[in-house]
């Protein structure tokens, strides 16, 4: 994308208030992540101090759980994981999909039967089981959680892919590149492609906030990696003593939901910037 | 004025902010009296589509609006009344058909059941003689077989059938007002004059006045009593049909009466003897179903093209001429192959392409381009056009800087503007875009040009243009031309032959001339009688050649 493409990209976005504070608050939650190691220096593990102490006392902003571990430091490293996962899992899983709905869709025939089939097969299995299920099989660690992630999510994107090579493939502009005699490759890369790359950045940035509901989900679970500190390991840790100390399940709770709220948003703001026909909705 | 039906003053029916235009119609003066039709022409962007709808009220709110001026339908303005008045007009006094009618009817119910609902609407009769009412009607409209057509989907009856139902439902409570907004454009020509002829027949036995929408002076020639001809949302003359179209007075009309293709085929050129292209016997049945492993449905198959012989000449312009569903796009697919063909051979200078198969393709690629039809689908909107025009030397291994070089050249040739190489193709119209495709055509040096319908999808002025851009090409660089249509006017003007197709089956074959002058096949013959405005010659009979 060139400089004024971008410029006329941002035009369209910022019609879109919401979508706008969206990208305000991921670039906060972004700029938390950023400089965890600046503000909560120490290992969010650590024993900071006295145990269960509400929010804005003893030292604690945000109170300390029941080992008396940091809640504000344990949501500023938490960031870091959360969004790192998010990030890593939806481009493996994009890319994966990408590649198989692309070869299905312009191939089509016994090719498309094949890949479809497959990916049907993996959207049988309800994807948050799925994702317990290879956790565990795997043992828990940063690498497994993403690998699991990207499994139960890539055959959304192989569908979308697939039905936008599917209707692409036939256009004049594809055909017009094989009587010149252009090989099967640099058609799908460079022809069809990039005009279904919209659709496929929409998708992939709403995956980002499912990616981080299910790596939440695992370590509430206690199936995260046991030593990075993530919010649903938190979540996990306080929801015992939910009733004496409510603060240590409700903040990582709160920064969950307003991440995936922000990420949603900022997706529906791509969304309505790169689908030229829905800009007229408004 | 008195005694008209409708009477449109003044009217302006404004755009959304940051149109290209503030208003879609300016300052429209017209008036329809009670048995007339009443043609309003005009190119894409004229206004034309959206004065109907004004009168229909059915313009796209709330974006489009009646700015200024008045609608006056008997006692009543149409642009003030409220929407339930307008809901009793629409249909009874008031009715509309569509250009296409497979998206006007409601694919989900029988064709009875829907002329069924306008008199459920609109009037007060018992079951049993709305039905009577709805067979009487589908006879009238001399559709076969009313009593099996009423419990019809709109699927099951051709193109020709489903806009035929629409007409009934039109009529259906003797409106005095029909509108016909472009009724036959999706039509195939013979089809398009039985319904023309059937329109002008219903007109006459129910008093109607009709107001036809259309672009083509053909039809306007042939059913026409007034014509109102429309320019950028004005009118810029109207007057009786035989005024306007044997004696246009505004000079825009004149243009686009002189851009109408004639019937008389140009004068016949010398006939080299070299052939360049032959086609014996190619087959192309086409297979559907099966899915899943070949375990799915039943298999169906249509032959598309059943032993297509043809013959290429150096220099010289082939016509494929037929309806849809003739084959004849399938045969021009085959020869640049984009399909694979059943059986038969495509000899390019004696050599045989059809067996090819990818690789062995490539380096005849070069030698047969193709020019597409749709000059908005037919160019990557991601792709700059500098690019898109040297991709196909840059395949066939010449150097990025000779190709841009040539690139360059290209766009001069074709008539465009040497800054067009870095811009995107939507920043251009739809016949820019066609001298894009093929500048991209020629960028490989063809000795054979195929073109698939290149100007069905533009306005008759621009088509004007690419037709004659397409010869001078031809000439300066001695192409062989293959030029798929189903325009009559278009294949006289541009064809040295001519090769009519119907049913996947070539049924004649001939120089130009011969075949307007006298054709053998009972079919060219019907095809011939049914070009619109056949008896009508434009002023101009220069006009492309």
């Amino acid at each position: 994308m060139t400089r004024e493409n971008l410029a006329h990209f941002w035009r369209l976005y910022r019609r879109n208030y919401s979508a706008v504070a969206g990208l305000a608050i991921l670039a906060a939650i972004i700029a938390l992540a950023a400089t965890a190691h600046f503000f909560f220096p120490d290992d969010p593990f650590k024993l900071a101090g006295r145990p269960m102490s509400p929010p804005a006392t003893g030292g604690f902003l945000l109170g300390s759980d029941s080992l008396g571990r940091d809640v504000a430091a344990g949501i500023a490293h938490g960031a870091k994981t959360s969004l790192l996962i998010g990030l890593v899992a939806t481009l493996v899983a994009v890319g994966f999909g990408a590649l198989m709905g692309g070869l299905a869709g312009y191939y089509g025939g016994w090719i498309d039967d094949l890949l479809m089939r497959t990916t049907e097969m993996f959207q049988t299995i309800p994807s948050f089981v799925f994702a317990i299920l290879l956790v565990a099989i795997m043992k828990p660690s940063i690498e497994s959680i993403v690998i699991a992630i990207a499994v139960v999510s890539w055959p959304a994107v192989a569908r979308l892919v697939r039905g936008e090579f599917l209707s692409l493939r036939n256009r004049e502009f594809v055909q017009a590149c094989h009587t010149l005699g252009m090989s099967d490759l640099r058609i799908m890369l460079g022809e069809i492609l990039p005009n279904c790359l919209s659709p496929i950045i929409v998708t992939g940035s709403l995956m980002v906030a499912t990616a981080i509901l299910i790596e939440s989900g695992l370590s509430f679970l206690g199936l995260g990696d046991p030593n990075i500190m993530s919010w649903g390991f938190l979540i996990g840790a306080g929801r015992t003593v939910l009733r004496s100390a409510w603060w240590v399940c409700t903040f990582p709770g709160l920064a969950i939901l307003i991440t995936v709220l922000a990420i949603n948003l900022v997706g529906e703001g791509f969304n309505d910037a790169l689908n030229p026909r829905l800009r007229e909705r408004r | 004025m008195t005694g008209q039906l409708l009477e449109i003053r003044d009217l302006h029916v404004a755009l959304p902010e940051g149109s290209e235009r503030r208003y879609a119609v300016e300052q429209v003066d017209l008036e329809l009296a009670p048995n007339e039709i009443l043609c309003v022409v005009g190119e894409s962007g004229s206004g034309k589509s959206l004065t109907a709808r004004a009168v229909m009220g059915l313009l796209p709110a709330p974006h489009v609006k009646v700015e200024k001026g008045a609608i006056r339908f008997g006692q009543e303005d149409l642009t003030r009344v409220g929407d339930a008045r307008l809901r009793q007009i629409r249909g009874s006094e008031i009715s509309m058909i569509f250009q296409e009618p497979m998206t006007a009817l409601n694919p989900v119910m029988t064709i009875g059941d829907q002329i069924d609902e306008v008199f459920r609407f609109h009037a007060r009769m018992g079951r049993k003689e709305r039905r009577q009412k709805a067979t009487a009607l589908l006879d009238d409209v001399h559709l076969p077989d009313p009593a099996q057509i009423i419990g019809a989907y709109p699927h099951e009856l051709s193109g020709g059938q489903r806009q035929r139902a629409m007409i009934a439902m039109a009529l259906a409570l003797d409106p005095k007002i029909l509108i016909a907004d472009e009724p036959t454009t999706a039509l195939d020509v013979t089809t398009q004059a039985q319904i023309l002829k059937l329109i002008k027949e219903l007109q006459a036995g129910h008093d109607t006045g009709v107001l036809f929408i259309t672009h083509d002076f053909g039809v306007v020639a042939d059913i026409a009593d007034r014509v109102a001809v429309m320019q950028q949302g004005r009118v810029v003359e109207a007057g009786s049909a035989d005024k306007v179209l044997n004696a246009p007075e505004h000079p825009y009309t004149r243009d686009l009466i002189a851009a109408v293709p004639s019937l008389v085929p140009r004068a016949a050129r010398q006939r080299s003897a070299e052939p360049v292209l032959q086609v014996q016997g190619l087959t192309k049945v086409y297979r559907s179903g099966g899915g899943f492993f070949g375990l799915g449905g039943k298999e169906r198959k249509v032959t598309a093209a059943k032993e297509v012989a043809l013959e290429l000449r150096r220099g010289e312009t082939l016509g494929i001429v037929g309806e849809s569903g003739s084959g004849k796009s399938t045969v021009a697919r085959c020869i640049v192959r984009l399909n694979d063909a059943d059986e038969g051979q495509i000899l390019l200078h004696g050599s045989d392409l059809r067996p090819l198969g990818r690789a062995a393709m490539r380096p005849f690629r070069a030698k047969i381009q193709m020019v597409f039809q749709d000059p908005f689908a037919s160019l990557n909107p991601r792709t700059r056009v500098g690019r898109i025009i040297a991709q196909g030397p840059l395949i066939q291994g010449q150097s990025p800087a000779a190709a841009q070089d040539r690139a360059r050249e290209l766009l001069e040739i074709v008539g465009l503007d040497a800054r067009a190489f870095d811009r995107y193709p939507h920043e251009f119209s739809g016949g820019q875009r066609q001298r894009i495709g093929i500048a991209r055509a020629l960028a490989l040096d063809p000795e054979v040009l195929v073109a698939d319908e290149p100007v069905s999808a533009l306005d008759v002025s621009i088509q004007a243009q690419i037709l004659r851009l397409l010869d001078e090409i031809r000439d300066r660089l001695s192409l062989s031309m293959i030029f798929i249509t189903h325009d009559l006017r278009v294949a006289a003007q541009v064809c040295d032959r001519i090769a009519v197709m119907r049913y996947g089956v070539v049924v004649e074959t001939g120089s130009t001339g011969e075949i307007f002058r006298d054709p053998q096949d009972a079919y060219t013959k019907d095809l011939l009688a049914a070009v619109p405005g056949r008896h009508w010659l434009p002023a101009r009979q220069d006009a492309i050649a």
